[in-house]
């Protein structure tokens, strides 16, 4: 495009320079590319390298980066463990449910506040993004205290059981995905909506057959967003669960498999990487509505 | 116009169902169905975030045992801390010297996979996406390894090259650069695809009419592209402030905090006053001091994403 309007502007003589210019430009872009590549993709990698060493090569210091005896010992290992699993199997659990919570939640919320104006729908919309920028690290004192109190007054265990995060999490997951619900809400036609009012739809029905199917992507990649954190969240279990069958795959591996001072590498590499998989395996089939929520946050609304 | 037509079926309906009885009626108007389907977002936002952070201030303002109170004692006693004046100074140093180099970074390397072919970004895009996709707790023990002191990787190639062992860990200085290179690691992927998408929306034209005008790449730049992701840009590096302010799992993992407290931030000293310590209204009291540069950067980022509205 660019090309041919300079085509039209300049003398045919300095078209030849021109794609030179572009041809290098080119070149050196995908030789930064390569060199940031590298940076962003050492850690990754080396974790895959380092899980599949034995920790008779580790401790030898050979060459870090290269495998000489191959071994898929740490992952059997950590696979038929039943510590691991449980970690594993907690996760899954806490992660899935908080979905859909969130779903539950945001869901006709989203739907309330983009299509039906009622008195302080504009402060809600407004208070949820809020409440989205307020990081965890700023209540996980107070929520610590609170649960410890509700826990004397009701008699229900509440802390160290790993049922809490499932309420704790939607308050990290259900202001954002409320957040870009609203949005993919919003650039639904009203002229769909009306049509079915007219029909005779109840908004319920409006709700599930018309906002949810058309607004589909953006269910998607809320549902990603709400289940990556659930499954990253680090410092909520990390303080309200202590006991080693209550813990979640972040605090599981970063807690049990750092004995003292012995680091079994290994292990915790192959952990790590398990850990990291969940989530990698949806980027890599879901890319395009991974990337759409990412954006959604700023550019919608 | 919708609302009119909404409330017309509306009233239709609940006329034809034999005359419907004023609670079928309060519950079919719109403000009441409303209410209910944004009730569990207001409850789980004033149960679970708005009462907590009021909580917190009440909190601070008691003693250890939390038995008594002891009004501003809390404050007067950190500010004769000397850790507490290091975290401020650590926090600060750390939030903006990472924002700056993930919006460095992620600014030059969304400009490179712009320059490349369209069918190839999209690869280049996902590869260059993954250290945002991995958990951090759990990319962070990468690099704890790599950064381990007996058997570090880097060390090793470094040592190839005549550079001594580096203690990355170990020394204040090279444990505060560590904490924020895995920080700007993870984050700088961020601010690319973000970048990504608004030098996609700059029009080819403007371009077009820059190059016909003679301007060359870094005018291009100055001029085109940057006046153009202004406002993506801020919002962008705006909440990137937030988060790496309120950062916890990096230093948590890499560092505890050490040597010698030099590289906790607000999040990780609270952790290790209020409840590794057990002193919570202490660590509430340190949490809290993180509200003003957040409220600060929220204020900014509200105004930039509603004048984003008012555009569209």
């Amino acid at each position: 495009m660019s090309t041919m309007a300079i085509d039209k502007a300049g003398p045919t003589r300095k078209l030849g320079s021109m794609s030179r210019d572009r041809a290098w430009a080119l070149r050196w872009s995908y030789f930064f590319l390569v060199l940031f590549a590298i940076f962003f993709l050492t850690p990754p990698v080396y974790m895959l390298i380092t899980s599949l060493k034995s920790s008779a090569e580790i401790s030898a210091a050979t060459n870090p980066w290269w495998v000489f005896h191959p071994t898929l010992s740490n992952y059997i290992e950590l696979l038929t463990s039943n510590q691991f699993l449980r970690f594993f199997w907690n996760s899954s659990i806490i992660s899935i449910v908080v979905v859909i919570v969130t779903m539950m939640i945001s869901i006709p919320a989203a739907f309330a506040l983009a299509r039906m104006k009622f008195w302080g729908s504009a402060t809600l919309a407004t208070g949820v993004f809020l409440t989205y920028l307020i990081p965890d690290s700023l209540l996980f004192i107070p929520l610590f205290k609170m649960l410890g109190v509700v826990q004397d007054l009701t008699g229900i265990t509440l802390l160290n059981r790993w049922y809490v995060l499932v309420f704790i999490y939607p308050t990290l997951t259900v202001p954002f995905c409320t957040w870009i619900m609203i949005g993919y809400f919003a650039s639904i036609p009203k002229e769909l909506d009306e049509a079915a009012i007219i029909d005779g739809a109840s908004w319920l029905q409006t709700l599930l057959r018309i906002f949810i199917p058309v607004a589909l992507p953006g269910l998607i990649a809320a549902t990603i967003f709400a289940f990556t954190v659930s499954w990253a969240q680090f410092l909520y279990p990390l303080v309200f669960t202590t006991s080693i069958d209550q813990l979640v795959l972040p605090v599981g591996i970063t807690t049990t498999l750092i004995k003292g001072d012995v680091f079994n590498w290994g292990q915790i590499m192959t952990g790590a990487l398990l850990g990291a998989a969940p989530p990698l395996i949806i980027y890599a089939f879901l890319m395009d509505y991974y990337i759409a929520g990412l954006t959604a946050g700023a550019t919608k609304g | 116009m919708a609302d009119v037509v909404v409330e017309q079926g509306r009233v239709a309906r609940a006329a034809g169902a034999r005359k419907g009885s004023s609670l079928r009626n309060t519950l079919g108007r719109k403000s009441t169905v409303a209410f209910f389907l944004t009730l569990p977002l207001i409850l789980l936002i004033l149960l679970l975030v708005l009462y907590p952070a009021f909580y917190s201030l009440y909190l601070a303002t008691l003693n250890k045992a939390m038995t008594k109170f002891v009004g501003l004692g809390n404050f007067t006693f950190l500010f004769k801390r000397e850790t507490f004046w290091m975290v401020v100074k650590q926090s600060c140093i750390f939030a903006i010297t990472a924002v700056v180099f993930k919006a460095l970074i992620g600014f030059i390397v969304a400009h490179f996979v712009h320059n490349i072919p369209g069918k190839k970004q999209r690869k280049w895009r996902g590869m260059l996406l993954v250290p945002w996709v991995i958990p951090p707790a759990m990319s962070t023990l990468a690099w704890l390894w790599l950064f381990d002191p007996s058997y570090s990787a880097f060390n090793y190639t470094l040592s190839f090259f005549g550079v001594g062992p580096i203690p990355w860990l170990g020394e204040t200085f090279w444990a505060r650069f560590s904490v924020i290179l895995v920080n700007v690691w993870y984050g700088a992927p961020f601010f690319l695809i973000m970048y990504l998408a608004a030098l996609k929306s700059v029009p080819d034209q403007l371009y077009e009419a820059a190059a016909i005008d003679g301007a060359n790449w870094w005018q291009k730049i100055w001029y085109v592209t940057l006046p153009m992701m202004r406002n993506i840009i801020a919002i962008t590096t705006l909440f990137s402030l937030i988060v790496t302010f309120a950062n916890f799992d990096i230093v948590r993992i890499l560092t505890s905090g050490g040597p010698l407290d030099t590289t906790h931030l607000f999040a990780t000293w609270a952790f290790q006053v209020g409840i590794q310590s057990s002193d919570i209204p202490l660590g509430a009291c340190v949490s809290l001091f993180m509200v003003p540069i957040l409220a600060v950067a929220a204020v900014f980022i509200l105004r930039d994403v509603s004048k984003r509205g008012n555009e569209a």
